[in-house]
């Protein structure tokens, strides 16, 4: 049976970047983009993913969208894809992308390839959100979310892989920062959810190597070894699937994106902000337990703002206890864990080498910088 | 570059093979006079112990026995074979055919663990005098050669650290075990077995080597010690080690020395010096014992004087006329295996050494690492390879590379190459250790064995593969192509319902074969 493979390309995608606007989102941003003579990009991004697809092309059948949406790329490699939908050419908006996303989803398609950057993958993921498999091929100006591959080129291998059946999925998070804010010099970066994409392991599979951990694996046995330790300290569980796992393990509700304190097991407090933090563990013993964020290594600062500067002064830096799978540290490729937490005097104080909990009774010593 | 092509025979499992009355040879009738003084077989086993039913094993003419197992050694690219120096971290050595005469001779093969002493003293000798050999090469006072292979030896030395600890009454806090990423993966596996939490120094992207700093914010009263390997699996040597040991002993723990690459070190740098407890070398590799399943395999532990009452038993003492089996060792950790251990590695170890001499010895390791420093200067040149680490000069005995920038260009990656260099009658290189942190990498070897033409060879597939990444990637993505077998699905290691280790296994989960009989 052939495979179905729905293709997204959002073609203004990356416009903004090239002419130093930080980002494509917005009508007027765009015509602005334009005008300074920004030239779209997502195109030939989409050929060079798709010329690794070229050993199964029999074997797929391409979904996609009208136009500069996907139909003119397919045919330049020559499918013969199912339109769906229909879009005011030239005029294409972040609804289009969802209305894509949803008749993809409607037709039960084993993979979306979407071409774009954070505001794509943000606009994929309200609309499919777990319920398919996604893969981005990076061609937006913001790549802050860890759902895309690392070039167009891997983005087609992984998607190859995966209709093969070679290969499994994991979760990888929808990061996307406030542009406009951004355009002030304010940073504010939001984590909007998790979308499964496809994984190879970066450690392949050699007859010399014995059985790796999976990614569940991996993340429970962190989770066991922070609650085989847990003492009478308040928790505070920064968001993330790694963090979080502490708490489906003692079953307790919890939310993903948001910040949870725990204490003797319990929940006492779930999705709070930095002043009902420093409230609950005002004169207490507590402890911070935090992710890394996203592919370029942020652990405060990005997506987890609520655990503020203020907060971290309180608990203490030897009272913070980083989690990551080893997959997760090595994807940082050497880089240091980097920190933003608008002081710069707990910046100073968080550098240094730090103990990386990376499984059950396994951690890691890495660098902050 | 020269023609080849493997045989490929196709053969069968021998459990297909054969029919029911089908025998080996025939043996000559017994007379009656002889059966009746000797009675039958059975009559010399216990009851309890014969079977119920026979076993179900193959009915086969000794022909189609002997056509099977050549057929399928031929399918074999053995060592004697090709150029074997692609299997970084192996240490594939030729080793001299003479000591294989020395282990198949009655005098040694037909000697039983359990025999008195009295009987054995030759054996004895050779393996007291091969440990004081082997503690000169490496400045321990006492080895013991019980573990049957290289984890063992490490998880020995995990074990002597844990008994070390727990004389002190400092178990309970003492629970955690400094490694590196780039040591071999076992150095962290064989004290987490041993009960030990573990925690993992990551290599600055720099130098390759950990960092002082990260290994003084990793230490604290919970450490128990050190296990580490160097030069490390990249062939690059930590100068620093000496500091990483007393930093370990100040904060009260030992230090293990993991010596699995010591092929370059002969005679250059010893364990003593740079303040190491105790430390481990595998027999099978740099001291010429055949290696994987020509083996079988030894992993050599020494300790420094004051850990010697650790040691697993027993221990081979001399008293000055007599060897002996010292097994009264009350503070001994116990057995890691029964008896000696695998003493035919110890019989060529020692004959090996024996006519290398101590400047041979040296010459082993100069001769290692100009090969490895000139495969170095080969492969640079080669379009798509870079060297990991490029700023540090020097490899001791063997280099990883980085096939990154012929993925990125081509998509051809190193489990491809790897699997097309066997088309050319190489065996395929070792990629490198898990986690990948250089990224699609390749790990070769070149140790004293292999010549300049063979290293020239062995560069030339290596670069003729990357030029046919760029022409006909497809070629190199479906390799190989002029072997025994094709290109698997490396998913099925992953997958156990696809697993079988034995023919009842197999049978459960494939069902009755249904293969014709091919013994033809």
């Amino acid at each position: 049976m052939k495979k179905k493979l729905g293709l997204i390309v959002n073609p203004i995608a990356g416009m903004g970047g090239s002419v130093g606007l930080k980002g494509t989102d917005g009508k007027k941003t765009l015509s602005q983009a334009k005008q300074l003579g920004a030239i779209p990009r997502a195109h030939i991004r989409t050929t060079e993913a798709f010329k690794e697809l070229s050993s199964i092309k029999n074997s797929i059948e391409l979904y996609t969208y009208p136009h500069e949406m996907g139909e003119e790329q397919a045919k330049v490699c020559s499918y013969t894809p199912k339109i769906l939908g229909s879009i005011s050419k030239g005029k294409t908006t972040s609804l289009d992308t969802k209305n894509a996303a949803k008749d993809m989803l409607n037709h039960k398609v084993d993979l979306i390839l979407f071409v774009g950057g954070d505001g794509t993958a943000r606009d994929i993921y309200e609309v499919v959100g777990d319920k398919i498999p996604v893969l981005g091929v990076p061609a937006g100006v913001k790549i802050h979310s860890s759902s895309f591959a690392i070039n167009p080129r891997a983005a087609g291998s992984l998607a190859t892989k995966f209709l093969q059946g070679l290969i499994e999925l994991r979760e990888a998070e929808v990061m996307d920062i406030d542009e406009e804010a951004f355009r002030q010099n304010v940073l504010s970066a939001k984590l909007y959810g998790y979308l499964k994409v496809p994984h190879e392991e970066q450690m392949v599979q050699n007859v010399k190597i014995g059985s790796i951990p999976s990614q569940r694996e991996t993340i429970e046995s962190i989770a066991w070894e922070i609650i085989s330790n847990m003492k009478e300290d308040y928790y505070i569980i920064g968001p993330g699937t790694t963090t979080k796992s502490i708490l489906r393990k003692l079953n307790l509700e919890y939310s993903l994106l948001g910040v949870d304190i725990v204490y003797q097991k319990k929940l006492i407090a779930s999705d709070i902000n930095e002043n009902q933090i420093l409230k609950i563990i005002d004169g207490k013993k507590s402890k911070i337990v935090v992710t890394v964020i996203g592919g370029q290594g942020y652990l405060f600062g990005r997506g987890n703002q609520q655990i503020s500067f203020k907060v971290i002064k309180k608990v203490g830096k030897d009272n913070i206890i980083i989690v990551a799978s080893e997959d997760k540290i090595i994807s940082l490729k050497g880089n240091p864990l980097l920190v933003d937490t608008n002081d710069e005097e707990i910046n100073k104080m968080l550098k240094g080498y730090f103990r990386v909990t990376t499984g059950y009774r396994r951690s890691m010593m890495y660098r902050i910088a | 570059m020269r023609k080849y092509h493997a045989p490929v025979w196709n053969e069968p499992i021998i459990m297909e093979m054969g029919h029911k009355g089908e025998r080996g040879i025939a043996i000559p009738f017994i007379e009656e006079d002889i059966q009746k003084s000797t009675k039958d077989a059975k009559f010399y086993i216990p009851n309890k112990m014969i079977r119920k039913s026979p076993p179900n094993i193959p009915e086969i003419s000794q022909p189609h026995i002997l056509r099977h197992y050549l057929r399928l050694s031929q399918q074999t690219l053995g060592m004697a074979l090709n150029i074997d120096l692609g299997m970084g971290t192996c240490t594939m050595k030729h080793s001299p055919l003479i000591n294989e005469e020395l282990v198949k001779s009655p005098y040694f093969a037909e000697i039983h663990p359990l025999q008195d002493e009295n009987t054995t003293q030759g054996i004895l000798e050779i393996i007291y005098k091969f440990n004081r050999y082997i503690c000169e090469i490496s400045g321990m006072d006492e080895f013991t050669f019980q573990p049957g292979g290289g984890a063992l030896g490490i998880f020995t030395n995990a074990c002597l650290i844990r008994k070390y600890h727990e004389m002190n009454n400092d178990l309970p806090e003492r629970n955690e075990i400094i490694t590196t990423l780039f040591s071999h993966p076992a150095d962290a596996a064989c004290p987490a077995t041993a009960g030990f939490k573990i925690i993992t120094l990551y290599p600055n992207s720099e130098t390759g080597l950990p960092d002082i700093e990260a290994l003084k914010a990793a230490v604290s009263k919970h450490t128990a010690g050190l296990m580490i390997t160097n030069p490390e699996d990249t062939g690059i040597f930590n100068p620093m080690i000496d500091e990483f040991v007393k930093i370990i002993h100040e904060a009260g723990g030992l230090c293990a020395y993991d010596q699995a690459n010591s092929n370059a070190l002969f005679g250059i740098t010893r364990a003593k010096e740079a303040g190491f407890d105790m430390c481990h070398f595998n027999i099978h590799k740099a001291f010429s014992s055949p290696h994987g399943c020509m083996g079988p395999a030894c992993g050599a532990v020494g300790v420094r004087k004051e850990l010697t009452e650790f040691l697993p038993v027993p221990i081979v003492t001399f008293d000055g006329s007599k060897y002996h089996l010292d097994n009264d060792r009350p503070n001994s950790i116990g057995k890691m295996r029964e008896f000696m251990g695998n003493i035919e590695t110890i019989l060529r170890a020692y004959s090996w050494i024996m006519s290398m001499g101590p400047d041979g010895l040296r010459t082993v390791a100069e001769t290692s690492i100009i090969n490895i420093n000139y495969l170095i200067k080969k492969l640079t040149k080669i379009r798509g390879v870079t060297l990991a680490y490029p700023k540090q000069n020097i490899r001791l005995d063997q280099a990883r590379f980085s096939l990154k920038e012929l993925k990125d260009e081509t998509s051809v990656g190193t489990d491809d190459v790897a699997r097309r260099i066997v088309d050319f009658g190489v065996q395929e290189y070792f990629t490198s250790h898990h986690p990948w942190i250089v990224q699609e990498p390749f790990l070769p070897e070149p140790c004293e064995t292999y010549s300049k033409e063979d290293i020239d060879y062995w560069a030339e597939i290596i670069r003729y593969t990357c030029e046919e990444a760029r022409t006909n990637p497809e070629t190199v993505k479906t390799a190989p192509h002029n072997q025994t077998i094709k290109k698997i699905n490396t998913k099925a290691l992953n997958d156990p319902n696809q697993w079988a280790l034995t023919w009842r296994a197999y049978i459960k989960k494939k069902g009755k074969s249904k293969q014709e009989h091919l013994s033809p």
